[in-house]
Parts: structure tokens; C-alpha cells; sequence
């Protein structure tokens, strides 16, 4: 765990960048992560990211790239598109949430 | 008189069953277990019959004879599940009540879900050996293949025992050295992963071993399409791996009525329990295990074995008011192939990755080491499997907490391991 500052507020992330409380997040932190990501948010990313948050809130947990085309509707070819370094995984950090299971 | 529905009766549900047998009286509780056939297949073999030293005859039994007396075996295919009627649909319009559900129906493969993997070639010059006709088939085009590409693809992250496609590879160089083609023919090993496996000690071991034997590793590779006429695969990256036989791992769902069962699980059909007690959020009344559920541990026999006594005690205490104490730590453990007369012993839980030393204490099998004597092992465990595990014995030095004896720990501390146990 390393503490950083994010949209001026001091949060702990893990080795790979994922918050470790993500009752801290905000959408300024999201695009702040996003940006280290190589990813500049547009207003279909945003989808995604606040499906995957919504999808954490409600289910405890992000879905993994199949589960997250299936339930979001975004082909799983978009979602690399948008998010080519892994989209479930990408997505999840911009969120703010843990890690889906089955991500690399 | 209560009764307790089992859905599954492989790896994980017969276990299931006949400790329950044991453990309650038959005056208190009826146990039913359902399947669709009354074909036990020893997954694990599935492995060996691509280079004809296994047919699928050999590897089948009854289920029905795996079952305990005083267990019942329905015959039907699962419909859905009603969870707050506490009933099970089956297909010819049956309904089974409930007091307490097991689902143990473990993951279907889904190859459609891989553009162009069902189109032209599949079946011909692609397959995968993770389905019995898919085993068998191989088995004809790997005797008939002396020269060329051969690519080992998996193609997606969530799949049932994970090192199986690296033990094929080992495998299949082994078989083509012996036949005398081995210089006519490259391998190449595709996979989503950053390595040749998830966790870094292993990844490293095992990545190592497969440069050793002379197969390229290509990593990070999500596999898009797969493009059986033209021979080659392609990521979403627009990367390109070509073959002239491949052999797949499709991507995996759940079971289908899951999706077809309110609250259940997920789109995928994989069940959320709770990944401690094994109990369905909400529900304590249900339980799954095995490949059936949506945790991050591996989708591996040794884990529906290890899951099954936790699902047994937590069962059996719900079953008398009790609180359910038995917690389940993720304990997996695998033998890989590696060819050449030698195999290697993994052992983890969610806390520990694969580490080297000795498996279940400082005097026994060696671990995350190429030895002859975890191919023995690996081969010797077919009869337990039959014989202990399924009937629900205990079987000595190999139970569901994971042994942390004769594991070198110190090495969590390794430069190269970047979490560490929480």
C-alpha cells in the first residue's frame, strides 16, 4: 500500500494502483486515474466506468470483461477499445473498486 | 422428515452427499441428488486421451454407483431454481421441494462466445480436449501431425483447472520428441495472462520450463477471433498468432439454469456465495461449490473436494441451528504433467501462492519441482479419487485448511512477490 494524493485528497492504493477504500472515490479521481492509465475519458468510458461502479455497489463485486459486455451491453470489442490494457481491470481502477475477480 | 436437493453429482456434490448420508439419520433428512445422465467422467484424464495412452470407456463409471444407500438419484435436467419457493424445476415439468440446496453442477464451455472458434476447422484442425468428443477427436489429428505449428490458445481467464493447458503443452512436446518430429514442429503457448501462470514464483517456474523444452510463450494475448480456415488466431489488440493445429480452452459459463433462476447468480451462471462459508448470500439455506460458484479461487478439482467438507459442516450445523463455523481458505492443489516421466506439485490458498518445500509437511511430495514422484502421485491419485474421495473418506495428510509445513514461506518476502498474505 502506498498513500498518493488524487483530485486533493490523500488515499491508500495497492501495488497495481486500486484504491483500498473505495467509499473515497470521486469522479475527479476518476479521471485522474484515468490519465495515468493512457485514457482520456469520454462520455461512452464514463458508461462503462460508472456501470462498473453501480455493478460494485450493488453486487459487491466489479464484473470481469464477459460478464461486463453481457450485463452492460458494450461488445467486449468496444470495451478494448476504449480500455485497451484490459477493460474490466482498467475500468475497476478508474472506478474506484477492487479488482475483479478473473482479471490479470 | 427434511430434505436436502444436491444439483451435480461430480467432483464436488457426491462427496456432498455421502457425508451427509453418514452425518445425518435417515429418519431426519432425505437426501436427492439430480444430474442429467449417469456419466461420472474422471475429468482429470481428459488430458491423456489426446495421446491415446486413455479412452473416454476407462474413464467413465456410473454416478448413481458412487452414491451412498440411502441417497436417491433423479434423472432430469434442471429447469431452474425458485429460491424463495424453495423448489426445483426439471425440464419434463417436475418440481423437487427443498429445505436446503447444494448446487455443485459445475461450468459448461461456451466456444461461441469466441468469434469464428465454431466456424470452419473447428473439429478439424482446432479443438480442445476440455470436452470428451473434443479429447477424442484430437486424438486422431495429434497421431496424424508430424510437422508445423502447433499453438496451445487459452482464451479466456475464468476456466476449469487452469495449469491443464500447460501440462497438455508438456504433454504434446514429450509425445512429438518421442516420435521423432519434434524439429519439425514449433509451439507456441497463448494465453491472457502476463505469464505462464497467475502467481509470480509459479509463473516464473513454470515459464522457465516451458523455455527449457523450446515453446514461445506468447502472454498477454486476449484472443478476439479465432479463424480456423485461413489458420490463424487474433487478439483484440489485432495481434496474430498463426497454426496449422490448434488446440483451444473455450471461455466458460455456469450452469444454465442458473440464468434462468431469479437471485441465483450472475449472467454468467456463476454462483456468488460467500466465499468463507460457502453459503448464498440471503439464503443460508443454499449452498454451491465447485466450478459452479463465482469465487476468485480456481476452478479445480482439489477445490470442490476441499469446498465439499467445508459445505458438509456448515450444512450440517444450519441443519441442527448451529452457526455455520467452517471457513473455507481457498486451498488448491494440482499435479502437473510435465512429461519426460516427471510432474510438479502446486499447493495455495487465497493468502499463499504456489511456494517450493515439501506437500503435506517437511516429508512428502517435493513442491513447485519437477519430480518423479508427483507423476506417480498424480497417477495413483485416479484410484483415491474413485475410491476415498467420492465416497467422502478422509484421506490422510489431505484435508481442506491448507498445510503451511513444509512450505518455504520466507519466500513471500522475495523481491519478485509483490502483495504478500493480508
Amino acid at each position: 500500500m502506498t498513500t498518493s494524493t488524487l483530485a486533493g485528497v490523500a488515499v491508500e492504493r495497492d501495488a497495481e494502483g486500486f484504491l483500498a477504500d473505495p467509499s473515497l472515490w470521486s469522479e475527479a479521481m476518476a479521471t485522474e486515474i484515468a490519465r495515468e492509465e493512457g485514457v482520456e475519458l469520454t462520455p461512452r468510458h464514463w458508461e462503462v466506468v460508472r456501470f462498473m461502479r453501480h455493478a460494485y455497489e450493488t453486487t459487491g463485486a466489479g464484473p470481469n470483461v464477459r460478464l461486463l459486455a453481457k450485463t452492460s451491453g458494450v461488445s467486449v470489442r468496444e470495451l478494448y477499445a476504449l480500455f485497451p490494457r484490459g477493460p474490466a481491470k482498467t475500468a475497476a481502477k478508474i472506478a474506484g473498486i477492487p479488482k475483479p475477480h478473473g482479471c490479470i | 422428515m427434511r430434505r436436502i436437493l444436491i444439483l451435480g453429482t461430480g467432483t464436488g456434490g457426491t462427496p456432498v452427499a455421502n457425508r451427509l448420508r453418514r452425518a445425518l439419520a435417515p429418519d431426519d433428512a432425505s437426501i436427492v441428488c439430480v444430474d442429467r445422465d449417469d456419466d461420472h467422467l474422471y475429468q482429470p484424464g481428459l488430458l491423456y486421451v489426446p495421446f491415446g495412452r486413455r479412452t473416454l470407456p476407462s474413464l467413465t463409471r456410473s454416478r448413481r454407483a458412487q452414491l451412498h444407500h440411502g441417497v436417491d438419484f433423479v434423472l432430469g435436467e434442471v429447469d431452474a431454481v425458485d429460491l424463495e419457493g424453495r423448489a426445483v424445476r426439471l425440464a419434463d415439468g417436475t418440481s423437487l421441494d427443498y429445505d436446503y440446496l447444494v448446487v455443485a453442477a459445475g461450468a459448461s464451455l461456451a466456444p461461441d462466445e469466441t468469434e469464428g472458434l465454431t466456424g470452419p476447422g473447428w473439429m478439424e484442425r482446432v479443438f480442445t480436449f476440455y470436452s470428451a468428443e473434443g479429447a477424442a477427436a484430437l486424438a486422431d489429428a495429434f497421431a496424424a501431425f508430424n510437422g508445423g505449428r502447433l499453438v496451445v490458445a487459452v482464451l479466456d481467464t475464468l476456466i476449469k483447472c487452469p495449469v491443464a493447458p500447460l501440462e497438455f503443452t508438456f504433454l504434446a512436446e514429450d509425445a512429438l520428441r518421442r516420435r521423432g518430429v519434434r524439429d519439425h514442429v514449433e509451439i507456441t503457448y497463448v494465453t491472457p495472462l502476463d505469464g505462464a501462470f497467475t502467481q509470480p514464483i509459479a509463473s516464473a517456474r513454470l515459464g522457465g520450463l516451458l523455455a527449457e523444452r523450446g515453446v514461445e510463450l506468447v502472454s498477454s494475448f486476449p484472443t478476439a477471433s479465432v479463424d480456423g480456415a485461413a489458420g490463424r488466431i487474433e487478439s483484440y489488440d489485432g495481434r496474430r498468432v498463426a497454426f496449422d493445429l490448434a488446440v483451444v480452452v473455450p471461455a466458460h459459463d455456469g450452469p444454465g439454469f442458473v440464468t434462468r433462476s431469479p437471485g441465483l447468480g450472475d449472467a454468467l451462471g456463476f454462483i456468488p456465495v460467500d466465499e468463507s462459508t460457502l453459503q448464498l448470500p440471503g439464503h443460508p439455506e443454499v449452498f454451491a461449490l465447485g466450478d459452479a460458484t463465482g469465487l476468485s479461487t480456481s476452478k479445480a478439482g482439489s477445490v470442490a473436494h476441499f469446498e465439499s467438507e467445508v459445505v458438509v459442516e456448515n450444512l450440517v450445523a444450519t441443519f441442527d441451528g448451529r452457526p455455520p463455523l467452517a471457513r473455507f481458505d481457498g486451498h488448491t492443489n494440482c499435479f502437473l504433467e510435465l512429461g519426460h516421466g516427471e510432474a510438479l506439485l502446486i499447493d495455495f490458498n487465497r493468502d499463499v501462492e504456489p511456494l517450493p518445500g515439501h506437500y503435506p509437511g517437511p516429508v512428502g511430495l517435493p513442491l513447485l519441482a519437477p519430480s518423479r514422484l508427483d507423476h506417480l502421485g498424480k497417477l495413483a491419485f485416479e484410484s483415491l479419487y474413485w475410491h476415498a474421495l467420492l465416497p467422502g473418506h478422509s484421506i490422510p495428510g489431505v484435508a481442506s485448511p491448507m498445510p503451511t509445513r513444509g512450505k518455504r514461506l520466507s519466500m513471500l518476502r522475495h523481491p519478485a512477490y509483490a502483495g504478500g498474505p493480508t
